[in-house]
């Protein structure tokens, strides 16, 4: 295995992927929200449950690739207790984790087990696995849309990564 | 071009064809490459063909020699131009033994053939209450253009279904055959499943009831001889690019009654006799349905293409290409947690799989560490993922360049997915 692929497939991420934490039904959520990227049918259900500007529990359902899987599983273990404003400082270092080439070191002391993730960013094709539970989670707590399933290749967000090349998945093939 | 029967027997690449097919790997320059350290693998050939050394030149030629717009200049430029697009549609009728030149119309690609015929064929023709039928194992290009002219028309899409083993049961299909259907359009060759479809005997089953028949040829044209009058099919669509030929162009083949009581897809220059503002008479047949300056550097490329592989012979490309099927699927077979979807009697050279230890994405990130790429997802065919309950597949697609070795390389790669998600 090369270096790329080792430091892609970590054992943590190949654990999260094979058995992914939080992954249930949460009965008494506030917020569900769907996620989905129509590429490659990567699909996932989160539930979040919110209590005072504060994710108390957080779990999700669905189906992809260990990196989508250990993402979701990594992430929903890494919100709860956290409040919205943490979650969106969390959002954001992740973000620039996975597509900034060299991230400053700051953002791994913010970011914990989360920076297992850090070697998607040499694999311009598979960011958006990464994202997706993030993109979901977002849209999740933006009431205005949590009505229907967000897709990696609607959300305004992604187009950052998909503007400079990265994370970009072509539709191609008959 | 290297076909020769006196070469050395021992060559491993050579088959009871003559063919020297080491050879003619040579011919694909973007072959000896190395991808990630290592020589490149190709194996995604479902999804678009490479490029031989003739193709290339060919559009390369056109563009430094002859270019300039078809059927309009009376000029050598535009003379030259005019004869090469022209010629390979003559290729064209002879790939496919079309009865007449004016039955191949140039279009984008088989999904816009689809179009055509479901915008200009059914469209004027549909009721509420007719029926189109399809099967399931459609690409979406099959299923969409369908669904968009029932929803225009209030007609219903009906749908074969398939069998554990990826075919269409002919009774099932027979059943679903009625007097208010009126097209039916079947794939050829399923692309996410390699099945090989019995196509003669649902064209003479619908004709029984008068009812004609669209084949998607987009993945048996590269891999088998169509006969289009032996078949007795109504239009049949492919694409170029699956060819070995450029993308952006690909062949409506329609019978000629049909494709002259139909309507022009789309109106512009080529495609009339005479226009005022009072009304426009329409060209006759083949220009009637291409409006526009054509995509004619990828006709050019495309005409090559078809002389490339009719001397090699699509019965030899089929054989070894079969022979190919057979080396990968007893490869791979004996793998730990891989599963075959798409296990057809009648299957080309397409082996669409699962593994227990990894998803289909993560399958392909390894090989293409390896210099080995493949196709991971839905393969443009949705819905056969939900037959098969999978929410994608990796999916190997062999051409006639493809070696024993490129398989070996494949089935190595997998054992390292296995190492690396499974430990084994």
């Amino acid at each position: 295995m090369n270096q790329d692929l080792r430091e892609l497939y970590q054992e943590v991420i190949i654990d999260h992927g094979r058995h992914p934490r939080n992954f249930k039904k949460l009965e008494d959520h506030s917020h569900s929200q769907e996620g989905y990227n129509p590429l490659c049918g990567d699909r996932l259900m989160l539930y979040l449950k919110v209590e005072k500007n504060r994710v108390i529990d957080a779990a999700f359902e669905g189906v992809g690739c260990a990196i989508s899987m250990a993402s979701a599983s990594l992430m929903t273990s890494q919100i709860k207790g956290k409040t919205l404003e943490e979650i969106q400082q969390l959002f954001q270092a992740f973000h620039c984790l996975v597509t900034t080439p060299e991230p400053p070191a700051s953002i791994q002391d913010c970011l914990g087990k989360l920076t297992v993730l850090g070697g998607v960013r040499d694999f311009p094709t598979r960011i958006k696995c990464a994202t997706l539970a993030w993109h979901t989670m977002n849209a999740g707590l933006d009431s205005k849309i949590h009505e229907q399933a967000v897709s990696t290749e609607s959300s305004t967000d992604l187009s950052e990564e998909s503007s400079t090349g990265e994370g970009k998945e072509q539709p191609v093939e008959r | 071009m290297p076909l020769t029967s006196s070469r050395s027997s021992t060559s491993v690449t050579q088959t009871a064809s003559g063919v020297d097919w080491g050879t003619l790997r040579q011919d694909f320059p973007i072959l000896s490459q190395l991808i990630h350290g290592h020589s490149l693998v190709y194996l995604d050939n479902a999804a678009s063909s490479q490029k031989p050394n003739a193709v290339i030149e060919a559009i390369d030629h056109y563009y430094r020699h002859d270019n300039a717009n078809v059927h309009r200049g009376v000029y050598t430029l535009s003379e030259r131009a005019t004869q090469a697009y022209e010629a390979t549609r003559d290729k064209v009728q002879a790939f496919l033994n079309a009865t007449e030149r004016e039955e191949i119309i140039f279009v984008r690609g088989t999904t816009e053939a689809i179009n055509l015929v479901a915008q200009s064929f059914a469209r004027p023709r549909l009721k509420p209450c007719d029926e189109i039928l399809i099967s399931a194992m459609e690409h979406h290009s099959n299923i969409v253009p369908w669904q968009m002219v029932c929803e225009q028309t209030g007609a219903q899409l009906n749908v074969v279904p398939i069998n554990d083993n990826a075919e269409i049961v002919l009774d099932d299909y027979r059943k679903l055959l009625n007097e208010n259907t009126r097209l039916v359009a079947i794939t050829h060759i399923s692309n996410a499943l390699g099945s090989i479809n019995p196509v003669q005997e649902m064209i003479a089953l619908a004709h029984e009831q008068s009812i004609p028949v669209l084949l998607d040829g987009a993945q048996a044209a590269p891999h088998l001889a169509v006969d289009v009058q032996a078949l007795d099919c109504d239009f049949y669509a492919l694409s170029s690019h699956k060819i070995y030929g450029p993308t952006g162009i690909g062949v409506l083949y329609g019978k000629r009654t049909w494709l002259d009581a139909m309507e022009p897809y789309q109106g512009g220059g080529d495609m009339i006799s005479s226009v005022t503002f009072a009304k426009t008479e329409y060209n006759v047949l083949p220009y009637k349905f291409e409006a526009g300056t054509p995509n004619i550097a990828g006709v050019v490329g495309f005409g090559t293409a078809l002389d490339y592989v009719s001397e090699i012979g699509l019965d030899n490309i089929a054989e070894r290409e079969q022979q190919l099927l057979n080396y990968a699927t007893q490869a791979l077979l004996p793998l730990q947690g891989l599963r075959i979807i798409g296990t057809a009697k009648h299957k080309a050279s397409i082996i669409s799989f699962v593994l227990e230890s990894a998803h289909p994405h993560d399958i392909s990130t390894i090989l293409d560490q390896q210099g080995v790429a493949i196709r991971a997802g839905h393969h443009c065919a949705m819905p056969v993922m939900d037959r098969f309950k999978v929410p994608a597949t990796a999916r190997a697609s062999l051409a006639f360049y493809n070696n024993e070795d490129d398989i070996d390389r494949l089935a190595e790669g997998i054992k390292e997915v296995n190492r690396i998600f499974g430990g084994v």
